[in-house]
């Protein structure tokens, strides 16, 4: 049995922690968040020098042709430094629609430049506080052109094209609009957490470019993108779990480290047990995404529920270590604890996945 | 990343499998599986079992060839787990014996006892018992009372031991004794082993929670041991005791009993409130947790199955399995019961009655979470080994065994 990433793999997610440590990411999504910047540029385009935007396209669209594994632990080690950077909307949502929807002028138009991070992408899926249904999204294609409003879109301000579900004749599809395109009104929406933009945007009569659709396909997408999320919310959880038991470790209190006194310790091991069964999880997701398996929804939908479950408990726990110091503005603790709500919203809440994994269950009866 | 075993691996598995085969019946559902008529009946099939295991070279498989083993690697042991769970085949009553007794007799018995032991182990011949817990040292364990006092060669031990499983029908047992009762609590232990039927021993099983006793008391009277069973050095037997407690976190696994997948099938035929149990939120919301769980221990397994492969150390499996399988066990037991109203209160001993496995795991789970390691043990064992956080301050370190404050509540 290998159920393990290889040597390589491992390799480049040793090279991309350690290129985001020596870059401070950490340091540079508190200078988004305290900031005026939507993103942090310079390291969008170091991250993309580095060729992680590219990992998964194919060499002739301008990629580095490598696989899915590869792009997980990257998503793992964004996620556990904060990367600032628009990568998840870009890379799982936009990059991953054409790649898998698009037709072959949209690869050739959008894909190269995807890659080499000139052109970011966003998904453009919210419209109120109910989750998008195929019954309930009301933007509208028709005749070429979309009309209809979305909120909480990730990187909504500074993306280049948004890929936005809309409703067209009896279906729901997928469509490509630039954000410079006549019709489109982008206002930026203040959030839980600013160390990511977020925009609300309104299409009217906004020039639009089809991919394939059907419903199914947003679902395809939302599957693929989880387990890429599931891994960012693994990294960030673990990191979670190391900065609790570092300080735990050098903070005294009554005498002794508080790391000795066993309601610590159990929090620890509950953080442990919560990022071990989660890394589990992100492990069967990966191999069903790099393999195209048809257990995909189901894998999707655990990773999905595991990471989000191991992040809420070992952000929320970090702060809850660190006592008074990890309520402080100054200290990390809020960075890790709002990135995980910002994830965990997202691309659809727990109790939408938990619904989806038992229905995908029910369908499949693969007990 | 895949799910395929090496070329190696794949051979031993064919050889495993196909030995199998020709000797047990295959299980005809996930479900199926061995069971006895009786304890003593169970014991019987056991021992023929093993003998069979034994003579075709499956039993004790990593042990030298010299007592009875393959010196098999520990990726062979897994794949042959995996291999004999596919089929109805006796278990139980060696694990003991043969997963604690056997490396302490290994590492601190003389060359005449291992050849003596050793083999009866392997081929289930004799049955060991474990002798450490008693009435006011459960984790705790190292505070143990039970005296052992020596004159000339000969070792007198007085005490009471407790949660001794198959001391009834054990052959042996290792016993861990109180030699210095003026020495701090880790320092005045000695190890020995000791023939069951020694006069002084007396068994009383213990009623559990289920009404079942699969436990015992066993009380020392002025029991006789000679200084040629002692194990290790006067004064070590904390450091003999450790060798199997580490072995003991290994052998406790799983929990059995309904898991997601028969709270799940209960969920899509039973009726709940005019609809069925599977369309209430709620019931999905839990459904998804315990698969969660499950699914987390299950690529977990797959992770350390993969380090073995490598040749390389797992990770501490053992604990989190325990932990996270024995609480599911408690809340999808408890599901089960509510999901069948009050009817699940019912006690039915009808072969198959839906409430029966619930009912089982409603017990099984309480006791679960304690044996071989309560929870929270469990805990300590995973932030202090693995996560590397210090002990917690001992209010009886250094302090003479006989001065630390006692309590028996």
């Amino acid at each position: 049995m290998n159920f393990e990433f290889s040597g390589d793999q491992m390799q480049l997610k040793d090279i991309a922690r350690k290129f985001l440590e020596k870059e401070e990411s950490v340091k540079r999504a508190r200078a988004v968040l305290e900031g005026e910047e939507s993103y942090d540029k310079d390291l969008w385009s170091q991250v993309a020098e580095m060729g992680f935007t590219a990992t998964a396209i194919p060499e002739e669209y301008g990629g580095l042709g490598l696989g899915y594994l590869e792009l997980c632990v990257i998503a793992e080690e964004l996620g556990r430094s904060l990367a600032p950077t628009p990568f998840s909307s870009s890379v799982y949502l936009a990059t991953e629609s054409i790649l898998q929807f698009g037709s072959d002028s949209l690869k050739q138009n959008y894909l190269p430049s995807l890659a080499s991070g000139e052109k970011i992408g966003a998904f453009a899926h919210s419209e109120s506080t109910t989750a998008p249904t195929e019954q309930n999204i009301t933007c509208e294609f028709k005749d070429g052109s979309l009309s209809g409003s979305k909120i909480a879109v990730t990187d909504g301000d500074v993306a280049d094209f948004y890929i936005v579900s809309a409703k067209t004749g009896s279906e729901i599809g997928l469509f490509l609009v630039e954000s410079s395109a006549d019709g489109v009104e982008i206002s930026s929406q203040p959030t839980l957490d600013p160390s990511r933009s977020h925009a609300s945007i309104t299409f009217k009569n906004a020039k639009a470019e089809a991919l394939d659709s059907g419903w199914s396909n947003i679902t395809t997408l939302l599957d693929r993108a989880a387990v890429l999320f599931s891994f960012e919310q693994l990294g960030g959880a673990e990191a979670c779990m190391d900065m609790a038991k570092e300080y735990a470790m050098g903070r005294y209190a009554f005498g002794r480290s508080i790391a000795s006194f066993q309601a610590i310790k159990h929090k620890l091991a509950d953080m442990y047990i919560a990022v071990e069964l989660a890394r589990s999880n992100c492990y069967y997701g990966a191999w069903a995404l790099s393999t195209d398996a048809p257990e995909l929804p189901t894998a999707a939908a655990t990773c999905r529920v595991s990471a989000s479950q191991a992040y809420h408990e070992c952000s929320k726990e970090n702060i809850q270590t660190h006592g008074g110091m990890g309520f402080t503005w100054e200290f990390d603790c809020h960075l890790y604890y709002r990135r995980c709500r910002q994830l965990a919203a997202n691309i659809g809440s727990q109790s939408i996945w938990k619904d989806k994994l038992i229905s995908s269950l029910e369908r499949a009866n693969q007990i | 990343m895949d799910f395929n075993d090496t070329p190696e691996e794949a051979k031993f598995r064919k050889e495993a499998y196909e030995w199998l085969k020709a000797n047990a019946p295959l299980k005809e559902g996930p479900k199926d599986g061995w069971r006895a008529a009786s304890e003593e009946e169970g014991l019987k099939e056991v021992k023929v079992w093993q003998k069979k295991l034994h003579e075709a070279g499956w039993a004790c498989m990593h042990w030298p060839k010299a007592y009875g083993g393959r010196e098999s690697t520990p990726i062979e042991r897994v794949i042959w787990g995996q291999e004999v769970s596919k089929f109805k085949v006796p278990g139980g009553y060696l694990e003991i014996g043969q997963g604690m007794a056997g490396p302490v007799m290994m590492m601190y018995a003389t060359d005449e006892q291992k050849e003596r032991y050793l083999p009866p182990l392997a081929t289930g011949e004799e049955i060991w018992c474990q002798l450490f817990s008693e009435p006011a040292a459960g984790s705790d364990v190292a505070g143990i009372k039970t005296k052992a006092e020596l004159d000339g060669d000969t070792w007198t031990i007085n005490g009471q031991k407790v949660w001794t499983s198959g001391a009834h029908f054990s052959d042996y047992g290792i016993l861990v004794t109180r030699s210095d009762p003026s020495a701090p609590k880790h320092k005045g232990l000695t190890f020995f082993f000791v023939d069951m039927k020694s006069p002084g021993i007396e068994v009383k099983p213990i009623k559990q929670i289920s009404g079942g006793a699969n436990f015992n008391e066993v009380y020392f009277t002025d029991v006789k041991i000679p200084d040629s069973q002692r194990l290790g050095a006067i004064g070590d037997g904390w450091k003999v005791s450790l060798t199997t407690l580490m072995n003991e976190r290994l052998a406790v696994g799983d929990a059995s009993g309904p898991d997601f997948e028969e709270a799940f099938s209960l969920a899509r035929g039973q009726d709940l409130n005019g609809k069925l149990a599977i369309e209430n939120d709620a019931v999905r919301e839990k459904l998804a947790d315990w698969y969660c769980q499950q699914s987390g221990l299950k690529y977990a397994k797959y992770r350390n199955i993969s380090a073995l492969s490598r040749g390389e150390t797992p990770g501490p499996q053992s604990s989190i399995t325990k932990i996270v399988s024995g609480n599911k066990l408690q809340e999808v037991a408890n599901f089960g019961l509510d999901i069948l109203d009050s009817a699940g209160i019912v006690r039915s001993d009808e072969e198959g009655a839906e409430q029966s496995m619930y009912q089982y795991g409603f017990y099984g789970a309480a006791g679960i979470r304690i044996a071989g390691g309560t929870d929270e043990i469990l805990k300590n064992i995973i932030s202090e080994q693995v996560l590397g956080m210090p002990q917690d301050m001992r209010a009886d370190k250094g302090i003479p065994f006989n001065e630390i404050p006692t309590g028996n509540k």
